[in-house]
Order: C-alpha cells, then structure tokens, then sequence
C-alpha cells in the first residue's frame, strides 16, 4: 500500500468496557493539511485528536505519523504540539515560562530558547505580555499564549481541541483566519476538533464528519455542502440547515425520477427552495414564522407536519399561517434511502450531482479532487 | 430627605454590627479577653491568701530564663517541631500523590490513611502505648524476633522524646494528606497532559507544575503544623507524663503543670504569652515570606 500520507489510522478504534468511544476509524492526512473533525457531542472526534496525540491509547489499529508507527510511542516521541479547549495553561508560570516549558523540559539550549520564544510572540502578538500570568490575561490573550506554546517547539503536528469555544462569537472569527494563516505561513499539518459546522466549514481543507464513533463523510467543505453522503451529514452541515422531506409527500412534479418510484427522504438546501403559489405543482406548506435578516429572508414552513426553512433573496413578507406551495429545480434535490440514511443518485432527471457514489465505508479512501 | 439617608445610614451600620456580632461576640469571649487577661496575669507576683498579687513586671519572664527546665522544655519543642512539621508533610505529600493516582481501591486507601486522624486522640495514645510496652509490646515482639533485646521506649531519655515524635507523625500524616488530596483533586488533567505532550516526565510535571500549585496548601498545612507542635499535650498524659527527667516535656504540658500541679498561674500566664508571640511572629513570617512565592488561583 503506498504510504506517502503524514498521518494515517487503520482500522483504529476505542472501547471502555462495553462503551465506544470511536470505531474502525481510517483516515490519512496529508502533510501541511487543516483537517477538521466534525461531529455533534459523544461522536467521537475528541477521541480521535487524542488517539492521534497519544493520550489515549487505541483498543485496535495502527496510527502512523510521518511514516513512522506510533501506535505505542507515548505523545512526546510523537512530535506533535496540543491546543486545548481550556487552553491548559500553567496558572503559576508567565507567559513567557509558559512558552518554553516545553524546550526547558527537552533541554534546548538557552540562547535558542529565547530566539525560538522571540519568534513564537512576534507570531502571536503577545510581545509585552511575557511577564503576566495567565489570569492576568483576557480569553484571546490566553488562546493565543495556547497556540504560541504549540508553535514554539516548530513541530510539523499540531493538535487542536476545539480551541476557539471559550471565546466570544466576534473574536471566535478573527482568530479562525489567523489560526488558518498562522497554519498556512508554518505549513503546519493541523487536526482540528470542533462541533461548530461554521468553523469547519470556514477552515478546513478537509472536514471529516463523524457520529457515533464512526466515520461518516470525508471531503473538502463544498463536497460535503454539495454532495452529503448520508442524510445525517446533509443536515449537519449547513446554517440553516438542509430540509428533509418523506418522497411519499411530494406532488409528481417534484418526486425524483428514475427507479420507480423509491422510498427515503428528499434533501433541498434552503436556498434552493422557491416559494410559490400552492398549486398542484408544488409542495403545499403553511408559513409558521419568517425572519428578515437583510440580505435574505428565512422562512419556516411546515409541510404537513415536516419543518422546511426556505432562504429567500430579499425581502419577503407572508402572513403567518399563510398556505403557499414549496417547489425547487430537481437539479438540487438530494435523495437519501429511508432506512441506512445514504444517499441515493437516481439515475436521469433527479438529481443533478455527478457520479458521486463515495459512502461511509470508502470514506478512508483519499477522496480524489474535486 | 437628609432623614431618610441618615436613616438608611444607620439601618446599614445596624446591619453590619449584626452580621459581625456572632464572630465578634465568640472571638472576644474565648480569644481576645483570655489573651489580655493572660497578658496582664503574667506581669503580677503569684498571690496567696496572706499577701495579695502586686505588680512585679517581667519578674517573672525573668524567673522563666533562669530556669533550666524552661530551656530543655524549649529544645524538646524545637527538636519536636523541626522533626514532625517536615517529615509528616513530606509523608503527607508522597501518600496525598500515590492515592490520587488511579490505583484499585483508591478509596479503600485514603480512608485507612485518614483513620489515625480520626481516632480519638487517648485511644490513640493507649494503642502506642502497648505498641511501645517493654518486652510484650508490638515493638518488641518484633524486635524480639530479630534477636534484639527489650527497650522501654517511653521510659528512658534518649529515646522518649522520638516515640512521642513518631506517634505524631503517624497521626498527622494522615490528616495532611486529606488537604494535599483536596488540592490535587482541584489541578485540572489538562495540565498534566499538556506536560506530557510537551516531553515532562512525571517527575519533571510533579516538581514543575504539581508542588508549586500545592503551595498554598502546604503553607496552610505548615502552619497547622506549626500550632499543633505547641498544642499537644493529650499524648504526653498518657505515654510519658513529660518524663523521664523532662525529656519528653512539651511547653503545654509544662504549662498546665505549672498552672495546675504547681498552681503558679503567673508563671504559666507568662510563659503561655510568649508562646502566643511566638507562633504570631512564626506565621507573620511565614505569610509574608512565602507570599510572593506562591500562587493563589
């Protein structure tokens, strides 16, 4: 098997006791890759961060790091850096000692050592801040201290816990871009832990989506966007998110062709839906409520007791328990099987996605570009 | 207008004295006016029936430093302090850390540790003095297995002094440990693991980023130390009485068998006032020396 990936998981998984933490995860990073794992609480992601990191050790598989396998090295022979969620600063050191404990502990010579720290601070701005401690410092100070002592050590890997979930919305985002140009200007290799679908999607090269402990999709942002493999990743992926609705309910105009006639569940992206007259042609929906954001207005409607929120360019304005139709061009309906929850490609008129027929089970694969 | 503020005023101030009263109440009656009135006791001659207690100054501190039972009492607590405070802290800390890991019956453990903390001081006392008992007691027994001849422990000089420190240690340990693991339960895993990642030893994460968190902690422990050295008394009534020959004799002992044996209050009143000095000056120093040493979070 060519091996030519940074980071690869075969088979990997995590057992206590009867519980399970993740399951046959495979996966391959590639070097200088922002990888995100995504996943809504208890999938699992942390798991894997922390497998790769080596604080845990797998129940079964291998992971190898640059070639090498690391399976059973503990997490400093691994070369790795950490961010974590609370940042786990030491509270009684400064910043500065903060930085560099991890050369002082690995000896590094003291003019490098504070060539490397110069460099770390200039990186992350926090010149001038040396000599404070931690609680002396606001959250986006703190973050940053975080990620100066990940960066210090000039590792290729750096893990990342979720590194932005104690900060504010508004500071959350300026620090995702200087995470990511930070990562860019170092070609650090990233593994990124969140469950906010906004951050993946805004940061990763690659997002791997997770649930239950199992791998459910792997690709870039808009391949997840526009081609969910299952309907769970359809959902999850997306503000507002995707609306599903039973194939049984829709009027002809609207069933996807091809197959006969099949059973599951019909996806369309909010913005893909166009309110119009209810009419035999289209979905018959009543207006529960809509919100006027500026540039679009969202509606939610319910389609004969199934939520659906619409995102209409615009100003629009409905009565509330209004009844309107719901239509969309079938170019942009995804259809997902009613029991596994995969997605289905039918074949002629449905929909329009070329043949994307990647699943769970080859998600390990490096998916070929888009 | 004015009325109402002034009324407010003094409805505020009423409330206050009111959330003070009880600490005030309790701390006056059982803590500031003993210290006055013993302040004031010390500096009187010892009263009889015939002749009333006058004023003498520091006769009788005087009298204290000319006598050799002062200064051997003194060196016995030093020695006694400057044993016990190091060694069951630093046993404290080493049970406190290899409980606090994940071990099986982690409970089961911290418990048998806390057990001679929880034991009634006497009963405790009565247990080592069969331990310490010549020829059948425990420690004996032992010895006697390894051909080594009967000691009594408790009844001669050289060696009364350090079965009262050993029984100490063994009672305090425990009692510390429980702090140092209240401590340790409040470091979050994150740092550990952070250290880890970064290449620290477990040794290095200990020195490093566990004994400097712990330092409030010991500071506090320390000074617990430090005033229970001078408090006891309880151990010394049933093991040794202070002897043989004072060599076991602590200041508290000897100040209730000034004040109670030899009914001499005022000698007893001023030794008891330099005790207090004593540890105050101790811990002043102790606060404001460690202070900036130490991370409070």
């Amino acid at each position: 098997m060519p091996n030519d990936s940074f980071i690869r998981l075969e088979g990997v998984a995590k057992r206590w006791g009867d519980s399970v933490g993740v399951e046959h995860v495979d996966l391959e990073v590639e070097r200088g890759e922002f990888v995100v794992l995504l996943g809504p609480s208890g999938c699992g992601k942390s798991t894997t961060l922390r497998l790769i990191a080596g604080l845990e050790s797998p129940s079964a598989g291998r992971i190898w790091i640059d070639g090498k396998d690391v399976t059973g090295l503990p997490p400093a022979q691994r070369g790795l850096s950490m961010v974590f969620q609370s940042y786990a600063l030491f509270p009684h050191l400064d910043v500065a000692e903060n930085i560099i404990f991890g050369l002082k502990v690995r000896r590094i010579p003291k003019a490098q050592r504070r060539e490397r720290l110069a460099e770390a601070l200039h990186l992350t701005g926090l010149e001038g801040l040396e000599a404070r401690r931690p609680s002396e410092l606001s959250g986006g100070q703190r973050q940053r201290v975080a990620l100066a002592r990940a960066i210090v050590a000039g590792h290729p890997l750096c893990m990342m816990d979720e590194p932005l979930s104690n900060l504010d919305a508004k500071l959350r985002h300026s620090v995702r871009q200087d995470i990511r140009s930070l990562q860019r200007s170092l070609g650090m290799t990233v593994v990124y832990v969140t469950h906010d679908q906004t951050e993946a999607m805004g940061m990763a090269d690659r997002i791997v989506l997770l649930k239950d402990g199992r791998i459910e999709q792997v690709g870039s942002p808009a391949e997840l966007y526009q081609a969910p493999a299952t309907a769970f990743a359809a959902t999850f992926v997306g503000s507002p998110p995707m609306s599903l609705m039973a194939v049984d309910a829709l009027p002809d105009s609207l069933r996807p062709s091809g197959q006969g006639a099949p059973v599951g569940r019909v996806g369309v992206r909010p913005e893909h839906l166009v309110i119009g007259p209810a009419d035999s042609r289209h979905l018959p929906a009543i207006v529960e409520n809509y919100e006027f954001l500026g540039a679009e207005t969202l509606v939610y409607l319910d389609c004969g007791g199934t939520p659906v929120i619409a995102r209409i360019p615009g100003v629009a304005e409905f009565a509330a328990g209004e009844t309107v139709g719901v239509g969309w061009d079938p170019e942009h309906a995804h259809l997902f099987d009613a029991v596994s929850g995969r997605r289905i490609n039918s074949a002629g008129g449905g929909a329009g996605e070329t043949d994307d027929r990647r699943n769970v089970t080859h998600a390990a694969g490096r998916l070929a570009s888009m | 207008m004015s009325d109402t503020d002034s009324l407010d005023r003094r409805r505020m101030a009423l409330y206050g004295w009111m959330l003070l009263a009880p600490a005030l109440i309790l701390l006056t009656t059982f803590a500031f006016l003993p210290t006055v009135t013993t302040v004031w006791q010390s500096l009187f001659s010892r009263g009889t029936a015939r002749r009333p207690a006058e004023f003498i100054g520091a006769e009788n501190y005087q009298y204290l430093f000319d006598d050799p039972v002062f200064w051997q009492v003194a060196t016995n607590n030093l020695i006694y302090a400057g044993v016990t405070i190091p060694v069951s802290i630093v046993i404290a800390l080493g049970m406190a850390l290899w409980a606090n890991g994940h071990l099986p019956g982690r409970g089961f453990i911290r418990a048998a540790y806390f057990t001679p903390t929880m034991l009634p001081m006497i009963a405790a006392a009565n247990l080592w003095l069969f331990f310490y008992t010549p020829s059948i007691g425990l420690i004996d027994r032992i010895a006697g297995l390894f051909g080594i001849g009967a000691t009594n422990w408790l009844g001669q000089p050289e060696t009364a002094l350090w079965a009262i420190i050993i029984v100490t240690i063994w009672k305090e340990a425990g009692f510390f440990m429980i702090f140092y693991l209240a401590a340790l339960q409040t470091i979050p895993p994150d740092l550990r693991e952070a250290a880890v990642i970064e290449g620290a030893s477990r040794w290095t994460y200990t020195r490093r980023i566990v004994l400097p968190l712990l330092m409030p902690t010991t500071l506090f422990v320390m000074i617990n130390a430090m005033i229970n050295s001078v408090k006891l008394i309880d151990h010394l009534f049933i093991l040794t009485k202070g002897g043989p020959n004072n060599a076991s004799k602590l200041l508290l002992y000897w100040i209730w068998e000034t004040a109670f044996s030899y009914f001499d209050r005022p000698t007893a009143a001023a030794l008891t006032v330099m005790v207090l000095a004593v540890l105050g000056l101790v811990a002043v120093f102790q606060f404001r020396g460690l202070e900036k040493r130490i991370h409070y979070r």
